[in-house]
């Protein structure tokens, strides 16, 4: 082992492979900045300069390339609230308000910081790890992963809010969302009322954008204002990494966290960073800044999304079972290199494994590091007048959502779910609730299925099902705490720092949107009894489940409770209503309509344009001169990196009808 | 040693690159074929109705370059992935929207052709009307739990009436071959849906959760042969290969596992016969035999189409063509041309009845609704 680990350190510090390393990296976080790009998007463009190339050279290209990944994307979820692939979703949670609070530079720092620290943790624990790691991934097994889901379900009780019944119920929205398409045990298409689309299931990069991005971007569009209230961006750079010193046993276990559920294959890597979120919310003692941002919940999903990557590259390396998207696109790289994974990993071909890992690490040094420096100047970003950012920002959602199936229906699904969106942020339904719901939908049925299936009912009494039942029960004791302590708290302090929110009187739009919920619970249930036994059995359950819960958030609702903790509406929280110079809820909704309809009719490009000068001359008073060169930029830049890409941008009735030159075809 | 090879190497190449602008200049002297197809300066879009990082995605990403280098002009091939509705997406876009001037190219699976054979609602795609100029062959290893007590497929038979489960992706996938061989041995085996590949299925056997099952050749030759030896796996049949007159015969990456239908024989002691045995015998075509194609649209003049048949068989034909592609390709003949023509011909010629067939059989054992 000791020969096999010298041989790789040997490799790695060549310069020949750092170089290349570094090539890799740099060429990542390029695409990686842009969301709905990474790895894959990259993969296309390095792939014709693998060939030839020696294999450990291509090797460390290819390395390079996929470990900063779930670096770059921290940018637009931090400074814009756009979560680039999964893995950063829940750094949005307080990364976006920081920003907001004028602390983007402490916020990137501090993310960055933790992303570099759970990569390098990542690569010191795979080390050993990767030796035992074929008896640990072969005991979990369907129960195991099943148990898993549930632990995960469980970090809902920590992140749903004031009320628990309208946490659950959120939570229960993902979970009927994330069932919709092929049932795994039968094949049977639920809820899809006949649509392809939806037969595949909704891509969880839409939902991600249309339930965190397009909710901030028509709030900010709203209130009129550059996306930091500060006027003067504070210094936070060192105070970032500060942060991270300060909660360094966070960090550790978020990268334990993040390295050990990569490792396992099947549950997929998007519910690590809410595993890490919620453990963070669950051990820390004052939790009112979570999701208002507090510092910690950048370290948390941070340094776990790291760590994860490299947890994800055991099951890739030892089994050929990719963890994740671009673990596969990994897989795929090595085998035209000529490397075959396999068991042999661990035994010949250690000094290959030991290579990857560790110049997965420095790959994750350079990224990190590269990003921790260029931070100071990105942050300035949020200095700059909203009305003028808006169109780039919306252009760029649309095209990461565009890039999920390549389909209009992407677009069309990110407005639906941009709208649900808009009405859980004013009505304080709990998004991360929603989300964690969705992410775990199809991996909770499917475990569930497999494992009563394997072993009957006896699944149960395994002893891996039980330890994690025993760390959920933990879980859930924890979150309870927490939710008796924090209304102690709020006693406590009332007088001093906290404001009751003003409660509305008027819960008219509360009922009918908490009655539309119901409703769909109601449809989903009847939907499941359309299907066969095990086709039907599991969304049946939770919409069963979820009609009572939701009925009573209903009942309270329409019983005008009003001090109850489900009551809640922005519009007067905020001071919205009444407030003239505010534009309606549902104004920007139906620009980025507007937007989305004329891609039917004529394309993105065009399509773009118009709206980019419509919104400019209308929204931002912008000059004539200056509309024309924000316009034009945009334009080229998207119709390059769909050609440079291979990408197509989507296209409209005009396209279909007529040949259209380059690029508008 | 090497420096003298490569030296060879180059001189080698020199010498060809002189021949040919040799006889670059002398056609244009000449000016012999008007028409000659040339795609200098263009760039080919190779759909591939897959996810990137998938089998098919690498397939189609291994030969690209390769075969850009044999095409007149050497344009650049980028493979453009269209993934969803189980392949039928990418398919149905090529079918609508591909240019007939060879700058558009598909790249199918198994898992197109088999929607297609169904008669999947999915489907506005006719393989009828594409031409292929490749097919590339895999083939498949059946392998029990030495828990069964059995050694070999002689012992078959004495499955019957044990509790058998094998971790499948859905009855309509690949599976459905496997699946429907045990049906036609009348052995019983209680399908567990909802993997998300043939690896998760065989983790799932190692882990003991499913006591049967089977992988591709390169799967099987290079993360289950290495459990043979830990007595964890025991081989039973390969699926066979298909000979120029369509007959299944042995594997030759297996030469010491029978096919199925020599299986067949020994549990039914009879020669196969019947609609099953040839609803088997098309969908296993369909899915092995000629798995992977590269096809090209509706309407492409003959000189395109030549063109690239010649270009593919140039690059298959190509000295280190075979070490290179063992890791992606197994060791099969890849069929060009005409022989890739015929390929597909035989793998998706299925008459309605046995259609029919199939499809009831689907709905009655796993519930298949269409």
């Amino acid at each position: 082992m000791l020969d096999a680990f010298l041989t790789a350190l040997q490799t790695v510090m060549t310069g020949t492979h750092l170089l290349y390393l570094a090539g890799g990296v740099l060429l990542g976080l390029a695409i990686g900045i842009f969301p709905g790009l990474g790895g894959i998007a990259g993969l296309s463009l390095l792939l014709p300069f693998l060939y030839g190339m020696e294999p450990t050279t291509a090797l460390a290209m290819l390395i390079g390339l996929v470990a900063v990944i779930p670096t770059s994307d921290t940018f637009t979820s931090v400074l814009m609230g756009i979560p680039g692939s999964s893995g950063s979703q829940a750094t949005v949670l307080d990364g976006f308000p920081m920003a907001k609070r004028g602390e983007a530079a402490r916020a990137l720092s501090a993310a960055f910081a933790s992303s570099l620290f759970g990569g390098l943790f990542g690569a010191v624990v795979l080390t050993g790890f990767v030796l035992i790691a074929r008896p640990v991934i072969l005991a979990f097994g369907s129960a195991e992963l099943f148990m898993l889901t549930l632990l995960g379900l469980s970090m809902v009780g920590v992140l749903g809010g004031n009320s628990l019944v309208k946490g659950l119920s959120a939570c229960g929205v993902g979970l009927l969302l994330g069932s919709i398409g092929g049932a795994p045990a039968t094949g049977e298409y639920r809820m899809t009322f006949g649509n392809f689309y939806l037969m595949d299931g909704i891509p969880l990069v839409v939902v991600g954008l249309g339930i965190f991005a397009l909710p901030e971007i028509i709030d900010l569009l709203r209130q009129n204002s550059a996306i930091s209230e500060a006027a003067e961006l504070g210094r936070g750079w060192v105070t970032g990494i500060r942060d991270l010193i300060k909660n360094r046993w966070l960090a550790l276990r978020c990268a334990v966290i993040g390295c050990v559920v990569g490792a396992l294959p099947g549950l997929g890597g998007s519910v690590v960073d809410w595993i890490a979120y919620g453990h963070a919310v669950q051990t820390t003692k004052d939790k009112d800044q979570f999701g208002n941002g507090d510092v910690r919940g950048v370290i948390a999903p941070e340094s776990s999304n790291n760590a994860k990557e490299g947890g994800a590259l055991i099951p890739t390396l030892l089994f050929g079972i990719p963890g994740s998207g671009s673990m596969a696109v990994f897989l795929g790289g090595m085998v035209l290199i000529g490397i075959e994974p396999g068991p042999s990993m661990v035994t010949s071909n250690l000094d290959i494994t030991y290579t990857i890992v560790w110049s997965l690490a420095i790959a994750n040094v350079v990224g990190a590091g590269a990003c921790l420096f260029l931070s100071k100047w990105v942050a300035k970003l949020t200095t700059i007048p909203y009305a003028l950012m808006a169109p780039f920002m919306i252009t760029v959602i649309c095209f990461a959502a565009y890039q999920a199936t390549r389909d209009l229906s992407d677009l069309v699904t990110l407005l639906g779910i941009g709208v649900l969106g808009v009405l859980m942020k004013r009505f304080d339904w709990p998004r991360p609730a929603f989300l964690i719901g969705f992410v775990l939908a199809s991996g909770m049925e499917t475990y569930l299925y497999q494992a009563l299936q394997f072993d009957g009912l006896g699944f149960l009494l395994k002893p891996g099902v039980l330890i994690i039942g025993a760390i959920t029960v933990i879980s859930i004791y924890f979150a309870a705490r927490h939710a008796s302590n924090s209304g102690k708290d709020d006693s406590d302090t009332e007088s001093s720092t906290k404001v009751k929110p003003l409660r509305p009187t008027n819960l008219g739009p509360q009922k009918l949107f908490a009655g539309a919920i119901f409703l769909a619970f109601a449809y989903g249930l009847y939907d499941a009894l359309q299907q066969s036994m095990l086709g039907g059995v599991f969304t049946g359950g939770v919409c069963g489940v979820m009609l009572i819960l939701s009925g009573i958030v209903l009942f309270k609702l329409v019983t005008n409770q009003v001090d109850d903790a489900v009551n809640f509406d922005n519009e007067v929280a905020a001071g919205y209503q009444g407030d003239q110079s505010i534009a309606s809820l549902l104004h920007y909704v139906y620009w980025i309509a507007g937007l989305i309809v004329s891609c039917y009719f004529v394309g993105f490009l065009i399509s773009i344009a118009a709206f980019f000068i419509a919104f400019l001359l209308v929204k931002a008073r912008a000059s004539i001169l200056r509309t024309v060169v924000l316009t034009s930029s945009a334009v080229v830049f998207m119709a390059t990196l769909a050609h440079v890409m291979v990408l197509d941008l989507p296209s409209g009735f005009l396209q279909e009808a007529v040949q259209m030159p380059w690029p508008l075809n | 040693m090497n420096t003298i090879e490569n030296n060879k190497r180059s001189a080698a190449k020199l010498i060809k690159s002189l021949v040919a602008s040799a006889a670059c200049i002398t056609s244009l002297t000449l000016a012999a074929p008007v028409h000659a197809v040339d795609f200098d300066g263009e760039r080919v879009e190779w759909i591939v109705p897959f996810k990137e990082g998938g089998g098919s995605d690498t397939w189609a990403r291994f030969f690209a370059p390769l075969i850009s280098e044999n095409i007149p002009g050497k344009p650049a091939i980028v493979v453009k992935n269209i993934p969803g509705g189980g392949s039928t997406k990418g398919a149905n876009q090529f079918q609508r929207n591909a240019k007939n001037n060879g700058l558009n190219i598909l790249g199918t699976s198994g898992s197109t052709q088999f929607p297609y054979l169904l008669g999947d609602t999915r489907v506005n795609y006719d393989y009828k009307d594409w031409t292929a100029v490749l097919a590339s062959p895999t083939g498949g290893v059946f392998y029990v739990s030495p828990e069964l007590g059995i050694k070999s497929a002689a012992e078959l038979t004495s499955l019957r009436g044990k509790e058998l489960k094998y971790a499948s992706q859905g009855a309509t996938s690949l599976d459905l071959v496997p699946l429907l061989a045990l049906d036609i041995l009348d052995i019983d085996v209680q399908a567990i849906f909802g993997m998300k590949g043939r690896g998760a299925g065989r983790l799932a056997f190692e882990r003991g959760e499913v006591n049967v099952d089977y992988q591709t050749s390169s799967a099987y030759l290079k993360k289950v042969v290495p459990l043979i030896g830990e007595g964890k796996v025991v081989p039973i049949m390969s699926w066979g290969v298909l000979d120029d007159d369509g007959n299944l015969q042995r594997d030759p990456n297996f030469p010491d596992l029978p096919h199925f239908a020599e299986v067949y024989e020994m549990v039914h002691g009879k020669k196969p016969e019947g609609t099953a045995f040839k609803v088997w015998k098309a969908f296993f075509a369909a899915g092995f035999a000629a798995q992977k194609g590269i096809f090209l649209p509706k309407g492409t003049p003959q000189d395109v189409i030549d063109a690239w048949g010649d270009a593919v068989e140039k690059t298959v034909q190509a000295d280190d063509f075979k070490t290179r592609s063992e890791l992606v390709l197994g060791d099969y003949p890849q069929a060009v041309k005409g022989k890739a023509v015929k390929a597909f011909k035989a793998a998706l010629d299925i008459s309605d009845a046995d259609r029919e067939w199939v499809r009831n059989w689907l709905t009655a054992r796993y519930n298949v609704k269409f």
